[in-house]
């Protein structure tokens, strides 16, 4: 019992990183129909501009206080990432718009690459670690295995729980979150209202951005190393998450994220953690053969 | 007087190598209903989305109140001031009315939107007891209403409707045209309408152009060209 709470907690918190991960994934598909696999890059990019962030600010400038250093850092890592993304999808994406659908994907696939290996040479190609932050836990149950919950936890949850209220308050309520919507339905009718379509589009993969940035922000913090390959399988299992949970839809994306968060992190502890990977992806090879459109989205009809 | 509201002067468009429009000429005056009847895919939609930037003209040019927009984006022409309630109408199907008519409203930033809903329900009162459905529940008649009240929604000066009476029951048919009417009569709206329905858009139309493969064959008044044989024999005939 004891063991199952635990790894409940630890699964949640990788699958929150996930699911900040995945939203990226599936509002960029769900608006131009296009995966973007430079996402998990650009989720390492961010956590490296989180490192360096607080590396400036507790070395360079001497702050103390790890709350304010941590928002700053969180603040930092989704403006700079989301110019690069901006970017990206300007240099990248929009030339490819209207062009044969592969072109942007292979598009993503080198722009994966060069943001890894640009990283990889700027960076070094070794472990980056920052100092443990909020080490203090908290002892849910008493005896030899005992259930903690550290303050990183709570914090990664938090800054989740928060994050995605206000993001799906954008998107439900905001003229840009109905802007977005209404491209991702029909981008020629929201042309012909008045809607800058790009403007739009750009604005998407700047939030895709900014939340993948809060996932690596959070990555560095819980595991306080990075390294300029930790885009591969974070994106691929973020992807995942985002198919389970059925591309194109948010609420799908947070779901599928805390899924192959939980599956990940139980089977690592009641199996063997050689197969965690496979057997997250079993599930969503299952799920897919059931529920095509994965556990929330709607069948696609191929459009024309 | 100064010119026309809507000038299209020798207008061509194409998709790919397929020329779809061969030099258009035709004007809209401020306070007209002007119609352009002709045949499936005489260019009908096509002109109707080329006002709108997309596909841009490749020859010709597009005046509105004396302004080029040939070169214009599209949603840069609709915040000059033309709406368009397009073919198959383009609800957004998982958005609710309200929602819609919010996006109408996207143009001018939704500041007389509570004006503006008021005004629509009123015109379409249907539309209110629908509010909060999503726009794919509702019947084709209701969407139509719907996407003539989005287009409402941003106080054009000029509301470009393309066939509006396609597959709705005649009843429905009659009411939007009234209230088509109604609009221009008592808000001197200017409306440019594109119909397969000839018969009841003749009626409306104060003028009308004659659209046979990309090109205009024909223009006059409404009630003139519908008194036509030619127009009868080829238009009309088969009831209406």
């Amino acid at each position: 019992m004891e063991n199952f709470l635990q790894q409940l907690i630890n699964g949640l918190t990788l699958g929150s990183i996930y699911g900040l991960i995945a939203i990226g994934y599936t509002m960029v598909f769900g608006i131009i129909g296009m995966v973007n696999f430079a996402h998990g890059d650009v989720f390492m990019l961010s956590a490296f501009i989180a490192l360096l962030v607080f590396l400036i600010l507790t070395q360079l400038v001497g702050l103390a206080y790890p709350p304010l250093a941590f928002l700053i850092v969180l603040l930092a890592a989704m403006a700079f990432t989301g110019l690069w993304s901006w970017a990206i999808e300007r240099v990248a994406y929009r030339p490819l718009r209207g062009s044969f659908r592969l072109a942007p994907l292979i598009s993503a696939i080198g722009m994966s690459i060069l943001l890894s290996n640009f990283v990889q040479v700027a960076q070094g190609p070794r472990n980056k670690t920052v100092p443990p932050m909020f080490t203090d836990l908290i002892r849910l149950t008493d005896g030899p295995l005992s259930v903690t919950l550290s303050y990183k936890q709570i914090l990664i949850m938090a800054v989740t729980a928060a994050l995605l209220l206000g993001f799906w308050f954008l998107v439900q309520k905001t003229a840009l979150g109905r802007a977005q919507r209404a491209c991702s339905q029909d981008r020629k009718m929201a042309a012909l209202l008045g809607v800058d379509v790009d403007r739009t589009i750009s604005l998407t993969f700047v939030i895709g951005a900014a939340l993948a940035a809060v996932a690596g922000a959070l990555y560095i913090l819980y595991y306080g190393v990075v390294n300029f390959s930790d885009g591969f399988t974070p994106g691929v299992k973020a992807f995942t998450a985002a198919v389970l949970g059925g591309i194109g839809s948010l609420p799908g994306a947070v779901i599928g994220g805390l899924l192959i968060g939980l599956i990940e992190t139980f089977w690592a502890a009641y199996f063997s953690s050689d197969y965690k990977d496979v057997a997250a992806f079993s599930v969503l090879a299952v799920t897919l053969v059931f529920m095509p459109s994965g556990l929330l989205g709607r069948p696609e009809v191929e459009k024309v | 007087m100064s010119g026309p509201l809507l000038s299209i002067e020798g207008v061509e468009a194409a998709y790919g190598d397929i020329l779809a429009l061969r030099g258009v000429d035709l004007a809209v005056h401020a306070g007209e209903i002007v119609t352009l009847i002709g045949a499936n895919g005489a260019g009908k939609s096509t002109l109707m989305m080329t006002i709108f930037g997309s596909p841009r003209a490749r020859a010709g040019r597009i005046l509105f109140d004396g302004r080029d927009i040939t070169a214009m984006v599209p949603h840069d022409i609709a915040r000059a001031g033309i709406a368009q309630s397009p073919e198959g109408r383009r609800i957004f199907a998982r958005m609710s009315v309200y929602e819609n008519l919010q996006m109408g409203a996207a143009v001018n930033g939704g500041v007389h939107f509570n004006e503006d809903l008021e005004r629509v329900f009123a015109i379409f009162p249907r539309l209110k007891e629908r509010i909060r459905q999503s726009g794919g529940t509702l019947s084709g008649g209701e969407q139509q209403m719907l996407a003539i009240a989005r287009a409402l929604m941003s106080r054009p000066r000029l509301l470009l409707l393309d066939e509006p009476s396609l597959g709705l029951a005649p009843l429905v048919v009659k009411l939007i045209f009234d209230t088509i009417r109604d609009l221009n009569k008592r808000e001197g709206l200017t409306v440019f309408l594109v119909e397969q329905n000839a018969f009841h858009a003749l009626k409306l139309a104060d003028r009308a152009y004659v659209l046979v493969n990309g090109s205009v064959t024909m223009s006059g008044g409404g009630r003139e060209l519908l008194a036509r044989p030619e127009i009868r024999a080829a238009y009309l005939e088969g009831g209406h």
